[in-house]
């Protein structure tokens, strides 16, 4: 089928199959690697990306559903500077090993941010509870972003 | 896993969705949000020939008041109900149940309709309709059927619905001024599966239940009204009048077991629910004392 979208500000128009999932379609299409395919059936969250501004599960989206949406994956974010300060908090807190998750956790904690200037941990520990982390037991990633939240506010982390 | 491949339909309105339906019948599935559609079909669980998406059905869409009755499409996904001040203010229970609903993206995506369709025994909203004596409107070529929620679930992943109707929306009636809800459930980690849940939605006058509505989810093959919960009614509430109504609840209710708890440890947590349930809505700490009676 033929689609039509927008990925990370640039129009997209490619020929897909109904079956392909979105996930799939921005790492081999695209060739945007940095969503990461790990359960692909919703619950690691590897996978996550943004659709119409709101965070979404990538692997249980069909390409063929984001016909005229705009979709944003952690290039872009990483790109136009959005969450360079959460990034830089990430690697000062150790908040990454192996990887794997960190695109989808960045996704999620800069939705939270948006949502919310200032969560306290419980919270930011509900937002991220859907997204898995094997190396990190966690506490270093809700730092960072704890620390990020702070500093964009405009308080000592 | 991958989805095996299928054929894709985008619906442009009820009426070719139906007709879609009507022509290729249990060989095809309707895709609204995709929560638990897709992870089944990426387990392979189910591999259907046809995928009617209804993702872009204006007409399911939207939740609007007429007189004390709310209604609410489709195609309402868990975050427009979480945000929605129709819902907090007329169906106060939904908005705390959501919030219980797997996590932020999946929210963002997963549907009302879709829930109530897919209707599995351990999700919130099915036992919120249950509890708010919601009634599910559905079409289907010979026209629309309405079903009262409590007739609606019939089995693990079982309805009232056939293959060749869709579901278009529930009508609730609005919360009354003296109505009073609860919400709690059990699971392992915020957003998991429940293990045990309940939603309850009464009326309360001069500290005493004039209705009373507790339905349990996670402890049966579908939604559970608690026949139980009538003896609470109309009485002035003793430790020893709820001792009655939790025994009555624990021969009333067949769990089944599973990986995460065993149908005795099921039943125990539906008790404890019970207790904190009638305990919280009547402001009574005494009731809740020592956990389940």
């Amino acid at each position: 089928m033929e689609i039509s979208l927008d990925v990370n500000g640039e129009r997209v128009e490619a020929h897909v199959l109904p079956r392909l999932n979105l996930a799939d379609f921005l790492r081999e299409h695209l060739r945007l690697t940095g969503t990461h395919v790990g359960c692909e059936h919703g619950v690691c969250g590897a996978c996550t990306v943004r659709v119409n501004g709101e965070i979404v599960r990538s692997c249980l989206m069909l390409a063929v559903q984001s016909h005229g949406a705009s979709v944003e994956t952690i290039e872009g974010l990483s790109d136009s500077g959005e969450i360079a300060d959460l990034q830089a908090a990430f690697r000062d807190r150790n908040a990454l090993q192996c990887g794997f998750c960190t695109p989808a956790m960045l996704m999620a904690a800069q939705d939270l941010l948006k949502q919310q200037a200032d969560p306290d941990r419980e919270r930011i520990r509900e937002h991220l509870s859907g997204n898995y982390c094997r190396c990190t037991g966690y506490q270093a990633i809700i730092d960072a972003i704890e620390t990020t939240a702070r500093r964009r506010m405009g308080r000592k982390p | 896993m991958k989805a095996s491949a299928f054929s894709y339909a985008r619906a442009t309105s009820v009426v070719n969705a139906l007709e879609l339906l009507a022509a290729h019948g249990d060989k095809a599935k309707v895709l609204s949000g995709g929560q638990s559609l897709m992870p089944a079909m990426n387990l392979r669980l189910i591999s259907p020939e046809l995928i009617v998406d209804i993702g872009e059905i204006a007409e399911l869409r939207g939740i609007g008041v007429r007189g004390d009755v709310l209604r609410i499409g489709a195609l309402t996904r868990h975050v427009d109900l979480l945000r929605s001040p129709e819902i907090a203010a007329h169906a106060p229970l939904l908005k705390e149940a959501v919030a219980h609903i797997a996590h932020p993206a999946i929210r963002n995506r997963g549907t009302l309709g879709g829930s109530l369709a897919h209707a599995d025994p351990a999700s919130e909203l099915p036992a919120c309709m249950v509890a708010l004596n919601a009634t599910i409107v559905v079409s289907g070529q010979a026209g629309e059927r309405r079903i009262v929620a409590e007739d609606f679930f019939t089995g693990i992943y079982e309805t009232a619905l056939s293959a060749q109707e869709l579901l278009i929306a529930v009508e609730l009636p609005v919360a009354q001024k003296n109505s009073k809800h609860f919400f709690q459930e059990f699971a392992r980690r915020h957003g998991d599966y429940a293990i045990a849940g309940l939603a309850a939605q009464a009326i309360v006058q001069r500290d005493v239940f004039t209705d009373l509505r507790m339905t349990f989810f996670a402890v049966g093959d579908r939604p559970v009204l608690a026949k139980a919960a009538r003896k609470l009614v109309n009485v002035a509430l003793t430790p020893a009048v709820l001792s009655d109504a939790s025994t009555a609840l624990g021969d009333e209710l067949d769990p089944q077991e599973d990986h995460q708890a065993s149908a005795s440890m099921r039943r125990h947590l539906a008790k404890v629910l019970l207790a904190r349930c009638a305990s919280a809505l009547l402001g009574r700490p005494d009731l809740n004392a020592g956990g389940p009676v």
